[in-house]
């Protein structure tokens, strides 16, 4: 047992209960934290795909992006690294505008980023108004150390899953592990049952 | 037990903080009296780890400020932003107990090797500079060192004195200040470049080594520069300290 | 995040490998480079930590802890001198 560092609290905060799921607690920080160098894609080489099979469905620019319905969203987002963010504010394009109305038989989707990164979610959590493919924070263009110029944005589940520098989704019949689910951590995530890695 | 400084398990260990040193408004050494301490050689850190009631913990790398053979110590700068330097720097006081771990690192060391040393120092990249400074003038090695430090400005500059007696004593310490410098300034002025380098680089053949801290993004410019002029990569010893 | 190098999780790889490791040699499986674990890219701080090779930035060593027991996962480098 470590002995208790007299006088320290760090940056925490109190939340109101029930606010902040099991083992988090609050910051006003947004700490930036990556697994690489932040890319830098510029707006005009920048697309997003939906794929199947390794074969494109559809694709946007930015400018076709832009020309799509934005939501301005308020949410929690929880880290596995287990601070919380209470409120933030993001602009974006909702992944069921992208996904459209076409039915599919994928279960599945595997989010694809510059850099390599990628995760995995039910193709159910990321519809039904909840993941937004989010290129405004604060009221401003999404920094490039937050994922600019888009991110994936799923406040349900763990931050991890929010997928910075997002290119594209695969749609997949089966789940399969992205970049922190191979090392470890949960295929699902969800902050209420504290499922940060795999068997919790 | 010098011998398991190197080898053998790391293990989290308590001491007590024996005394706290105001080196500028902003920054402060800390010694600690570790039971047991095995020994440190010049340019290892340790890692420090805060616990806070409900068993919240942080934890985070300061280069050990003192030389081999002293009681350990480390310099701290407080970031505004930051979780456990301004603990440390303005909370922390003698006879507070601090958990730690250490010594670290077998790469960005010093033991007294003959060939001349280049120190080059970012901010509170100086720390483990010093460490060897320390080191070498305790020893009374006959080792030609050479240190540039870059800093904001005067009053940002740590151990000032102690680095000018070096000076004095047949080491060749200058410094840079980026933002101020105070009236009648003889040391240069503005962010290290290539020709500073070039300036105070010991010539290729003397087979010199260098040392390189502070923050990435003046790590990775000098270390360039350095290889640039002909110093061999393994002879360019890298310590980054994160920042901007 | 600003980037930092193998000095910073010279601690956790002590712990891991039960010896000082930043100044052991790695070869990247990727692009066969040889360094020392000290001059390693390393990104700390997210879910894991990760080390990359400086000549390609392929992964070298992912790290992650659970429960106090620390994972490492060396499959990027073909070779490392312990």
């Amino acid at each position: 047992m470590s002995p208790v560092t007299r006088g320290f609290h760090g940056k925490r905060r109190e939340a109101e209960g029930g606010r902040v799921p099991p083992g988090q607690y609050v910051t006003e920080d947004f700490p930036v934290l990556s697994a690489g160098p932040t890319p830098h894609t510029k707006e005009q080489d920048w697309t997003f795909s939906v794929r199947r099979g390794g074969k494109e469905q559809k694709s946007w620019t930015w400018t076709e992006l832009h020309e799509l319905p934005v939501e301005q969203v308020t949410a929690d987002i929880h880290c596995v690294t287990r601070w919380s963010k209470l409120d933030t504010q993001w602009q974006g394009v909702s992944i069921d505008t992208l996904l459209g109305p076409a039915s599919t038989d994928a279960r599945y989707v595997l989010a694809f980023c510059d850099g390599g990164y990628t995760t995995n979610l039910p193709l159910a959590d990321v519809t039904g108004g909840q993941a937004w493919l989010a290129f405004g924070y604060a009221g401003k263009p999404l920094p490039p150390e937050h994922g600019g110029p888009a991110r994936l944005l799923v406040p349900h589940l763990y931050l991890w899953k929010s997928a910075k520098w997002v290119r594209g989704l695969d749609l997949l019949d089966r789940d399969e592990p992205g970049f922190w689910e191979t090392y470890g951590y949960h295929m699902y995530g969800d902050p209420w049952r504290e499922q940060r890695y795999a068997g919790d | 037990m010098a011998g398991t400084a190197v080898r053998g398990r790391l293990t989290w260990q308590v001491g007590t903080v024996s005394e706290v040193i105001v080196e500028t408004p902003t920054v402060r050494t800390i010694y600690v009296d570790v039971p047991d301490w095995a020994g440190h050689r010049a340019g290892q850190h340790l890692d420090v780890r805060l616990t806070a009631e409900d068993g919240y913990s942080a934890e985070r790398s300061y280069s050990i400020a003192s030389a081999p053979g002293e009681p350990v110590a480390i310099t701290v700068q407080r970031l505004d932003d930051g979780e456990v330097s301004p603990y440390l720097t303005d909370e922390l006081r003698p006879g507070d107990e601090l958990e730690l771990r250490g010594p670290i690192g077998g790469y960005f060391v010093w033991d007294g090797e003959p060939e001349p040393m280049l120190l080059l120092a970012g901010g509170s990249g100086v720390v483990p500079l010093r460490a060897m400074l320390r080191h070498r003038a305790r020893t009374g090695s006959a080792t030609r060192a050479r240190l540039l430090y870059s800093a904001r400005a005067l009053p940002d500059v740590i151990y000032r004195a102690e680095l000018d007696e070096y000076g004095r004593d047949g080491a060749e310490v200058s410094y840079t200040l980026t933002k101020q410098q105070p009236p009648g300034w003889s040391g240069h002025a503005g962010r290290v470049d290539q020709v500073l380098i070039e300036q105070v680089a010991f010539p290729v053949e003397q087979h010199p080594a260098a040392y390189v801290c502070g923050p990435t993004s003046f790590v990775e410019a000098v270390a360039q520069w350095l290889v640039m002029l002909g110093y061999p990569p393994s002879r360019v010893k890298t310590e980054r300290f994160g920042g901007k | 995040m600003t980037a930092l190098d193998g000095n910073a999780i010279g601690g956790l790889l002590h712990e891991v490998f039960g010896t000082e490791m930043t100044a052991s040699v790695g070869t990247c499986a990727s692009c066969g480079s040889r360094r020392q674990v000290a001059e390693f890219v390393v990104y700390l701080g997210g879910p894991g930590t990760v080390a990359r090779c400086r000549d390609c930035l392929a992964l070298l060593m992912v790290v992650t802890s659970r429960q106090a027991m620390n994972c490492v996962d060396l499959t990027g480098l073909s070779d490392l001198a312990v």
